[in-house]
């Protein structure tokens, strides 16, 4: 710790990759002596070689909180290819780095108990990591056997040890200060800036596997293949809702108008649940939340789950034949016309 | 401990009560929390477990001993244990916390050290070799609860699941296959009882309880208990301090359009196509 001070002072003080990217507003009021002591290390989600979108965004968060930042990464197969790429994340000073078969696949079980273990070593304040299907999975065991709540998803830092997080599926903004001696926090994939993947220079130190079983092996995975953009990152996305009647109608008439913006395809739950499009498009409170520049809404109501999945979208475009249908009141463009007329002619019009 | 039955197999399912999915929150006038006099129900998640519990009865049939639904909370979670009876749940347990006594509201990880403690109960009668929980509240949104249950308890855990299939028989160290929602589509896992399992929206489709269902339930076994009764009067006390709850930015509706190529004006001005 006592090494610690003197960059973490230079750093408090030098606008960093936080300050120069961030989207929230950039009141770093609180850069004083306590976060001199901030220790903070990003749990980093890879696939194939590549690091997470959320981690990155994840990283930026962290970046917020003044002090170090270190990463901690583990894998076996790819494994390589994603250190690289982790050490070159801007702001990063360190990455601790574990390899073994049992890390293969990121389980929570092994994973959880060398998070605790890197986390009391380094003295780290703060964990952090994406709110992803394996951030959540892996983080809220982690914190456990640290002893410590966590706080989920949030999507401001307000100072190093209060958070802003949405509760009821957005309809309200929960402050929330941590009493805890570690602070380990998820973040929302689209409250923040990604950190930038050039630039950084995090020096590499490898961590021994914990002991401990590692219960659970995996099978298979059944990954959506699509050449159009992820849902979760792209720019403009285009959502099918139960007025598409059927799976084809999806084919026929949501997908060319995605193609024509260059977007990817999501859908409500209800479109979801009638089996009109996979489970991995669905938009809400409990499918992808998502904030892309531009998000039409085609033949979707409205409803309080779908909204908190994409609400906070740059750009709203409704297309629904029920003037009251409650899109409307969120919508930026909204056009009241039968989606089977309205939509092939926007998709000529676009091309 | 003592050792589970051969293909004896007792499933606990933990269910919160919840301000219900289709009301509209408003954020209370102090700025501490939501409005809470509105309609309650069983957190969505819960139901789906339950389900899953009651259907894995009806397919293994003698091979669950018991299906034991517990909750903490004030006395009004009484009202979401009755219908996990109602829905075919054989026991429950209300872990009963008055209402502000915590000085702050109930956080994931209180409530899984009060599993903990209700588990290493009730395994002196019987022991529980599944649980079956909702993979979030729809009120606090954590997504916290099964997976810091699982640390605690040193137990495997397959969360967000879709799909649950047990490869052998319904006893400790058997395999089960647990398809789950993970970005970008599915994952299946496999692992072995006892472990804990968090349910994801398509694992089933809940039933809706019936009314003899609803009046048999009133009979069935419900135990309370105290955080007293647990030791856990400050273990289950909150960590995290609520400064402020207040309305997320109003979006502004914006103009509607009468045509196709007004939209696309609109969008082409914007910047946006």
């Amino acid at each position: 710790m006592l090494a610690r001070p003197l960059t973490a002072g230079l750093r408090a003080g030098i606008p960093s990759i936080a300050s120069a990217t961030l989207k929230q507003s950039s009141t770093r009021t609180f850069a004083t002596s306590r976060s001199l002591l901030a220790q903070t290390l990003l749990v980093l989600e890879h696939k194939k070689g590549t690091i997470a979108a959320g981690s990155l965004v994840a990283a930026t968060a962290a970046s917020k909180i003044g002090g170090d930042v270190d990463a901690l990464i583990v894998g076996n197969s790819d494994l390589d290819p994603a250190v690289e790429a982790a050490t070159k994340i801007s702001g990063l000073k360190k990455v601790h780095v574990a390899k073994d078969a049992k890390y293969d696949h990121l389980f929570a079980e092994p994973l959880a108990p060398l998070i605790k273990s890197v986390v009391e070593k380094g003295n780290y304040t703060h964990v952090f990591a994406g709110h992803s299907a394996i951030g959540r999975d892996v983080m809220a065991r982690a914190s456990a056997l640290l002893d410590v709540s966590q706080i989920s998803d949030i999507i401001a830092v307000e100072s190093e040890d209060t958070f802003q997080r949405p509760i009821y599926a957005g309809n309200a903004l929960l402050t929330v200060k941590s009493n805890d001696k570690v602070k380990v926090i998820t973040v929302r994939g689209t409250a923040f800036e990604k950190a930038a993947t050039d630039g950084g220079n995090g020096e590499k130190a490898e961590v021994a596997a914990v002991d401990g079983s590692a219960p659970t092996s995996f099978i298979e995975e059944k990954i959506n293949q699509s050449s159009r953009p992820d849902l979760a990152t792209a720019p403009r996305v285009v959502s099918g809702g139960r007025a598409l009647k059927s799976g084809e109608n999806f084919v026929t008439y949501i997908e060319p108008l995605a193609d024509a913006l260059k977007a990817a395809v999501g859908a409500s739950r209800a479109a979801v649940d009638a089996g009109y499009a996979d489970n991995a498009l669905q938009v809400g409170q409990t499918g992808k939340i998502i904030a892309p520049e531009l998000y039409v809404a085609v033949g979707i109501s409205g409803a309080i789950q779908h909204l908190a999945g994409m609400k906070d979208s740059k750009t709203i475009v409704a297309i629904n034949k029920d003037a009251d249908a409650p899109i409307f009141q969120i919508a930026d463009l909204g056009l009241v016309a039968d989606l089977y007329d309205a939509v092939p002619e926007l998709t000529e019009k676009v091309k | 401990m003592r050792p589970t039955l051969v293909n004896n197999l007792r499933v606990l399912v933990p269910v919160k009560r919840t301000i219900d999915y289709a009301v509209k929150i408003r954020v209370a006038s102090d700025g501490k929390g939501v409005d809470t006099n509105v309609k309650h129900a069983m957190n969505p998640f819960d139901e789906i477990a339950v389900e899953e519990a009651v259907r894995l009865r009806e397919k293994h049939k003698d091979a669950i001993t018991k299906i034991t639904a517990v909750s903490a909370g004030p006395a009004k979670t009484a009202d979401v244990l009755r219908t996990a009876l109602a829905m075919g749940a054989d026991d429950a347990i209300h872990v009963e916390i008055p209402d502000n006594s915590l000085g702050g509201p109930l956080e994931p990880l209180g409530v899984s050290k009060i599993l903990k403690a209700v588990i290493d109960k009730e395994n002196e009668k019987e022991e529980i070799g599944l649980i079956i929980m909702g993979k979030q509240a729809i009120d606090d949104d954590a997504s916290q609860t099964g997976q810091m249950l699982a640390a605690i308890l040193d137990w495997p855990q397959a969360t967000f699941a879709s799909k649950m299939e047990f490869k052998g028989k319904l006893e400790k160290g058997e395999k089960v296959q647990v398809t789950r929602e993970v970005d970008g589509g599915l994952a299946v896992v496999e692992t072995s009882l006892p472990f804990v399992l968090t349910t994801d929206l398509r694992l089933n489709e809940p039933r809706y309880a019936s009314l003899p269902n609803i009046m048999k339930a009133k009979k069935k076994p419900f135990q309370k208990l105290t955080l007293k009764d647990l030791g856990l009067e400050d273990a289950a006390k909150p960590r995290l301090e609520t400064i402020k709850v207040q309305e997320p930015p109003k979006r502004e509706g914006g103009a509607k359009v009468e045509s196709v190529d007004e939209l696309v004006s609109k969008l082409k001005e914007a910047g946006r196509i």
